[in-house]
Order: structure tokens, then C-alpha cells, then sequence
């Protein structure tokens, strides 16, 4: 359930955040995110921004699993 | 006068009026301009291919294409999938009161422009005006005629285990075209409808591969995962496709992402799925890749003798599970 | 034909990385496991992609209750339809429930026979819909758990503020945490661990399952929807199987907080109470439904419309109620393939495209 996608914001005017995602645009509300930044990527669903995508979380996540898988172990 | 009204459906002056500036104009061919109540034309083949269809598609302008634009090539395709040459076309119009006379000369000039390009003629054709309200703008009806330059048929009965499958190229512009332009669903996005008139692509298929090409079809409505259902049987053999091998534009995948759809059934107005064997797969694909409608071809399956019936995905990491048919329709979800 | 990467949506789909997480799966797993996956999401990710293929024999994965469509109550789906009867009202749904049946009819079928049935993509489209079209009454059908909820609880505050007073919500929302103590606590439950629904968790944060962990024993990890989170939370949880230690955890750190989204809680909080609701298979769950808040009743379909619909009963062979428990699977099923499939289905779990059954319908088991 809750099907949602990532998309960057590129264009904020008032409550709503014009996002970008391949190429695709679509206008979703901010009503329910903090300080929105143009750049930001956000989690969308039906129509509505649900939360801030921790790129730095997720680049760790990345990383991590790739050192891992490697054989080396990243602590 | 601009808009269409019921006189114009009447078979009066003003029906003529309509028929000698709109569609005579643009249509303009020597079987047309007759004006009888048939078109008589010469065959060249014992058997005809002979097809039909209708167009409903809102919004009547979508990006890359128009409700004429398509009638003429939903139907010139059916009839190029069969290996016949495309010769002539009808189209009968049925236009509620009210339509802008420019929009529906745009339109004509469209299918003028396609048919032109196709090489065929539109012969018959047909207007009838419906009060307000009691159609939806505009419906097309096209119905079409093709010959055959020799005996050989294409056919589902003509698939071995072992053929290959071929896609002519990109998946799910078309549908994600015209829902981009959808009331309250609007998005932005590059799209443009794929909807191209395929046969003299389809012709040069033909010509490269001999018997060896067993079987075309389009995959329209319900898209590529219906159609190739529509193909397998228990008795004969299955389908499996690769799933890293299907091609869909980045636009379209990201479309699909934000709106839960599959790609796999969305669909296509100027694709082929093409069937042969694996002696002439290398030829094929480079013949449509010379073509402009052809340029992304690519093999992404192979037809098997086990799990005959069915229509299996071979997933990137490598397992397989069942690729079924479309059920409903597919509309945007948040599940 | 153009290739992009989609940021954050493909590196998680990697190949490479899949494949070396679940040949660690299978080289750390030596018992047997039984991990449920709650959300409809997750299922239908996991057959789309054969995730259930990838992590060895061990591992068994069963579906749970999460999928929003499938344990809304035949009761309430007709409730919805007799709605789109009333004159002068429109109808606003998500496309998830457009085919699924009631007692006699679907929204499909409606909509055939000339009613005013709209799919909208959000709850706002229909809100914009209602300011367009001041003679009609617009009424937005509510279905959805904590995900969704916040987004119709901000088209609420958004009328509200705009003093719209042709918009209303038939809310039919459901939140997770009873519904899962519920199926987890019944004797028949077999669950080791499990996959919690990454985007209600966004939403919730994961104090919510710490009771399922320390009362019940059983391991929680939040996970995303792509193959890569999938088989990492498989990973992490078969990991802590193995050393027998419950335990909370995250595998989608880039959207999940422990904290949530306060601020989408607040708005979720401000427009709805918790109420009890009937989830089909399971029978009514306290305090498992949120209902509209006085404050906010003028756009409260329930108060707004009268309507009432005779109970319906199920099918007697339908056993959706043990497959939504993960007590059994759908070819445990007489009906399943027969005379249940997704054209005629009999129960929640074929009714929508991410129930279980129909997940294996679809794409085979």
C-alpha cells in the first residue's frame, strides 16, 4: 500500500512544490512538510509531499551495503 | 458558420458544403471525388485483408498525435501486422453539435497528412451529427483494405518453440501521452504519443525475412502483457521475456513511478511485436532500425515449448514469474 | 530512448547488490522462518520481483492485513456506491477502488449506468473539483492507513479555511497498530517477524511496534519498497533470528525517523478521532478507524448524507480472514482459481491488485 516516489523539488510557490523526476513534473502539497527547499528531494504520495528524502542517510545506506558486500566491513 | 450543427449531419446543402471543404479538400483522390455512394477500387490479390476499429480517445489533441492522426494509423497497422499491403481506407465521422468546423478540419488534415505518408487512399467516408451532449465531440470509425503480393500467411499457427520476439521499440509513450492531459491528473512531461503509420517499415520486415517471419501484432489496449497473452495457448507454446531487455523511456518509467502504473500494460499506437526465427532476428532488427519508428528495436523474449499457455517474466535478478493479462483497466492508485 | 537514472528509486533495484544480499541470507539462515509481510506494498514488490525465489528455502514469506482496499468492509464499500445515487453528488476515489465489488455492484458499473464517478489522483484534485463545480456535491471516498490519512485530513483543513461547503470525506480510514496486536496475538499466529509497511512508518515513526518486540517477542524492521530494502530488512531480520534477539529495527533510515513526521501527525490528529472499524477478514477492531472530528463535521459524509445499507454476508468457503492472519496461503483456498479470481473475486484478499491472492494470481506463486 502507500504507493510513493521520490522526486526533487525544482519550484516552490506558497504550499505547493512543483517536483521533478525523470524528466516528469508534477505540482504535489507541501501541508504537510517543514521548510521545503528548492533542490530537496521529497516522498510523494497522492498529490502530497509525506516527508524529506536524508540523502545523506541514503547515500550512507548505499555505500555501506556496497563496502559490505565486498568484503570489507565499514564501521 | 464555425460550429457543426445538426444540418450538417442532414444530407442537405450544408452536409455538402461540409463534405466539399473539409473532407473533399484535404482527402482529394481521383475514387473519392466520384462521389457515388461506394467506392469501387481494383485488387490485385484473390484474398484481402480487410479491417476495422474505432477511435474515442479524449483529449481529441494529445502530444504527438490527434484522434484523426490515429484512425488512420490504428488502422493502417492492422492491417500492415497481417503482411498485406495497405491500399485503401474509410473513415465515418460521427461529430456532436457544437464541434469548432477548425478543429475538425485540423483533424482532417492530419489524416490527410498520415495517409499520405502511408502511401494509401481514403475512398468512403461518412458524417453523421449527434445533438449535444449525446457524444462526446468527436468518434472516428476507419475501416481498411490491404493486398497480398504473394501467398505465404502470417499467423499465431505459424510459432515455433525457439522464435524469437521482437519489439520495433519504446513502451507506453502513447498511453502516457494522452493521461498527461487528463483533467486533474495533468503532469508535465516530453511524452509524445509513438501513434505512426508502421506498415512501409513493416513491408521491409517482410521483405528480409521471407517465411521466417511468423507472426505481427500491435500492442494497443492493454498493452504489451495482454497482447502477448492473446498469442500463447495450453495446447502449443508459452512466452518469456526478459524484463532487462524491455525498453522504456525514462519519461514514461518515471510517469508510471508517480502514478503506480506498468508500463507493461500501457498502451502503444506505433509498435509491433514481431515473431521470427532465429535465423533472421539479426536482419530484422537491423532493418527497423534504419527506420525512424524502429530505431529502439530490440529482442526481449523467446517462444517455449514448456509452461505452454502462459506468459512468464523473467525478472532482472533472474527468477520468473507470471506476466498475466490486464484485468480492468489500469487507472492511477495509491495502493 | 533516453536512460536516466530515477534518483533514490534505481540505485535501490541494483542487481549486483541484490543477489549478494540474498546469498547472505541464504548462507546465515539455518531454521526455518516465518516472516510476515504487513503491507499489500510489500507483496506485491516482492512477486513482481521474485524476492520470494532469492532467499532459500528457510525463509517463508506470508502476506499480512495491509492493504487498505482489501479489509475495507463490504458494508462500507456499499455505503459508498449508495452515495453516488444521491442527486447532484459526485463521487472523487482513488483509482485502487474503482473495480472492487460490493454486495451487487462496483463504482465501475455505477459510473456505466450514467452516475458521476470520478478517479482522482489526490484528495486535493477532488477539493479542486468541488470550487469548480458550486451546484454539486462533492464527496471524496477515504480509504488509505496512516499514509494517506494526513493527505485527506490537509484537504479537510484546506476546505476549512476556505469555508468550501460542497466537499466532504466518507472516511473509511484505517490505522495499523490494533489490526496488527490483533492477528498477532490470536493463537493460530506462526509469525517470527516482521516487514513492517515502510510509508505508514514515515508517517507513525516506530515507537508504534516496540510492544510487538518486548510483549510478543516478535522482530519488527521497517522496510522500503525496492527490492534492495526488501531483501536488506529479510537480512537484518534472519540476522537476529538467528542470535534469538527480538528486536526493533529500520532499513529505510532515508524516509523512516523514529520520530515519524510530527507535523503530519498533528494534522492527522487535529481532523480525526480514532472510532472502531470492520476489516473484512478480521471482524471490528477498536479504536482501529478514524473518524472526522466534530469540528470538522460539515465535511463529514457520514453526518452530511443519510445512508443506510443491509449487512451482507461472505462467501462460507472463503477462508481470507487465515490469510490475512498468515495462517494460511492462497492455494490453502478451494475457491482460489476457481471460483475466486480477479475478474469475480470472493473475498479481500483477490479484490484489489496488491491483495495476497491476487498478488499470486497475477504473478504466479
Amino acid at each position: 500500500m502507500c504507493w510513493s516516489i521520490p522526486g526533487k523539488i525544482i519550484e516552490i510557490n506558497d504550499n505547493i512544490a512543483k517536483i521533478e523526476l525523470a524528466g516528469v513534473t508534477k505540482e504535489v502539497g507541501l501541508d504537510l512538510i517543514d521548510d521545503p527547499k528548492v533542490g530537496e528531494y521529497l516522498l510523494i504520495h497522492a498529490g502530497y509531499a509525506i516527508q524529506k528524502v536524508d540523502e545523506e542517510s541514503a547515500k550512507f545506506t548505499i555505500d555501506f551495503l556496497n563496502g559490505k558486500i565486498n568484503g570489507k566491513e565499514n564501521d | 458558420m464555425d460550429k457543426i450543427t445538426i444540418a450538417h449531419g442532414s444530407g442537405g446543402k450544408m452536409t455538402h458544403e461540409l463534405i466539399k471543404n473539409v473532407f473533399l479538400k484535404h482527402f482529394d483522390n481521383e475514387v473519392l471525388n466520384n462521389t457515388e455512394d461506394s467506392a469501387v477500387v481494383d485488387v490485385s490479390s484473390k484474398q484481402i485483408a480487410f479491417t476495422t476499429d474505432s477511435f474515442v480517445v479524449k483529449p481529441i489533441f494529445f502530444p504527438g498525435g490527434d484522434i484523426g492522426k490515429i484512425s488512420v494509423c490504428g488502422t493502417v497497422n492492422d492491417i500492415a501486422v497481417s503482411g498485406a499491403i495497405v491500399k485503401y481506407i474509410s473513415c465515418g465521422f460521427i461529430i456532436e453539435a457544437g464541434f469548432d468546423i477548425s478543429e475538425l478540419e485540423k483533424l482532417v488534415i492530419s489524416m490527410a497528412k498520415t495517409a499520405k505518408e502511408a502511401g494509401v487512399k481514403i475512398v468512403a467516408g461518412d458524417t453523421k451529427v449527434v445533438d449535444n451532449k449525446e457524444a462526446d465531440g468527436i468518434f472516428i470509425n476507419t475501416s481498411g483494405i490491404g493486398v497480398f503480393d504473394n501467398e505465404y500467411r502470417l499467423g499465431v499457427k505459424n510459432i515455433k518453440p525457439g522464435d524469437k520476439i521482437i519489439i520495433s521499440g519504446t513502451l507506453g509513450d502513447h498511453g502516457i501521452a494522452v493521461l498527461s492531459k487528463r483533467k486533474h491528473l495533468e503532469f508535465g512531461t516530453q511524452i509524445q504519443s509513438d501513434c505512426a503509420p508502421l506498415n512501409n517499415m513493416l513491408l521491409d520486415v517482410a521483405k528480409v525475412s521471407g517465411e521466417y517471419l511468423r507472426f505481427m501484432r500491435d500492442p494497443t489496449r492493454g498493452g504489451l502483457a495482454t497482447t502477448l497473452n492473446e498469442i500463447v495457448s495450453p495446447d502449443t507454446f508459452g512466452i518469456t521475456i526478459d524484463e532487462q531487455y524491455i525498453p522504456v523511456n525514462e519519461a514514461v518509467k518515471g510517469a508510471c513511478e508517480l502514478l503506480g502504473l506498468d508500463p507493461l500494460y500501457i498502451a502503444n499506437e506505433g509498435k509491433v511485436i514481431i515473431i521470427v526465427d532465429p535465423s533472421v532476428e539479426k536482419k530484422v532488427l537491423e532493418q527497423l532500425k534504419k527506420h525512424q519508428y524502429g530505431k529502439d528495436a530490440v529482442t526481449i523474449g523467446i517462444v517455449t515449448q514448456e509452461d505452454a499457455g502462459k506468459v512468464l517474466l523473467k525478472t532482472r535478478y533472474g527468477v520468473t514469474r507470471i506476466l498475466d493479462m490486464l484485468t480492468a483497466e489500469q487507472l492511477p492508485r495509491i495502493c | 530512448m533516453v536512460k536516466r537514472m530515477i534518483k533514490y528509486v534505481d540505485e535501490y533495484r541494483d542487481v549486483d547488490t541484490c543477489l549478494s544480499i540474498a546469498e547472505k541470507i541464504r548462507e546465515i539462515s539455518t531454521k526455518p522462518l516465518n516472516i510476515m509481510e504487513v503491507c499489500g506494498g510489500h507483496t506485491m514488490s516482492i512477486r513482481k520481483n521474485g524476492i520470494q525465489k532469492l532467499v532459500g528455502d528457510n525463509i517463508n514469506l506470508l502476506s499480512g492485513p495491509g492493504c487498505p482496499v482489501c479489509v475495507t468492509a463490504i458494508k462500507d464499500i456499499d455505503k459508498a456506491i449508495a452515495l453516488s445515487q444521491i442527486e447532484d453528488v459526485i463521487i472523487c476515489s482513488f483509482g485502487d477502488m474503482i473495480y472492487v465489488p460490493g454486495s451487487k455492484t462496483t463504482f465501475a458499473q455505477a459510473k456505466a449506468e450514467g452516475k458521476d464517478i470520478r478517479t482522482v489522483y489526490s484528495a486535493s484534485d477532488a477539493l479542486k473539483l468541488a470550487k469548480e463545480e458550486p451546484l454539486k456535491k462533492v464527496v471524496f471516498i477515504g480509504i488509505g492507513f496512516e499514509t494517506t490519512a494526513p493527505t485527506i485530513a490537509a484537504a479537510i483543513l484546506q476546505a476549512y479555511k476556505e469555508n468550501i461547503d460542497n466537499f466532504s470525506v466518507l472516511s473509511l480510514h484505517k490505522t495499523m497498530p490494533q489490526a496488527l496486536g490483533a492477528v498477532l496475538s490470536d493463537e493460530s499466529c506462526i509469525i517470527d517477524a516482521l516487514i513492517c509497511p515502510g510509508h505508514v512508518t514515515t508517517i507513525t515513526g516506530t515507537d508504534m511496534y516496540e510492544f510487538i518486540v518486548k510483549d510478543l517477542g516478535i522482530s519488527c524492521c521497517v522496510s522500503g519498497f525496492e527490492p534492495v530494502d526488501l531483501l536488506r530488512a529479510i537480512y537484518m531480520i534472519t540476522e537476529m533470528f538467528e542470535k534469538n534477539q527480538p528486536a526493533l529495527l529500520n532499513a529505510y533510515e532515508r524516509v523512516v525517523k523514529p520520530e515519524g513526521n510530527i507535523k503530519a501527525k498533528g494534522i492527522l490528529n487535529d481532523v480525526f478521532k480514532p472510532v472502531d472499524a470492520d476489516w473484512r477478514g478480521c471482524g471490528i477492531v477498536p479504536d482501529s478507524g478514524l473518524g472526522i472530528k466534530d469540528k470538522y463535521e460539515k465535511f463529514d459524509a457520514d453526518k452530511i448524507f443519510d445512508i443506510n445499507v443491509p449487512d451482507s454476508k461472505e462467501n462460507s468457503a472463503c477462508i481470507c480472514g487465515d490469510i490475512l492472519r498468515g495462517a494460511k496461503k492462497p492455494n490453502d483456498c478451494t475457491l482460489f482459481k476457481t471460483a475466486c479470481t480477479p475478474m469475480n473475486p470472493q473475498g479481500a484478499c483477490m479484490v484489489s491488485s496488491e491483495g495476497t491472492c491476487a498478488a499470486w494470481y497475477k504473478y504466479g506463486e
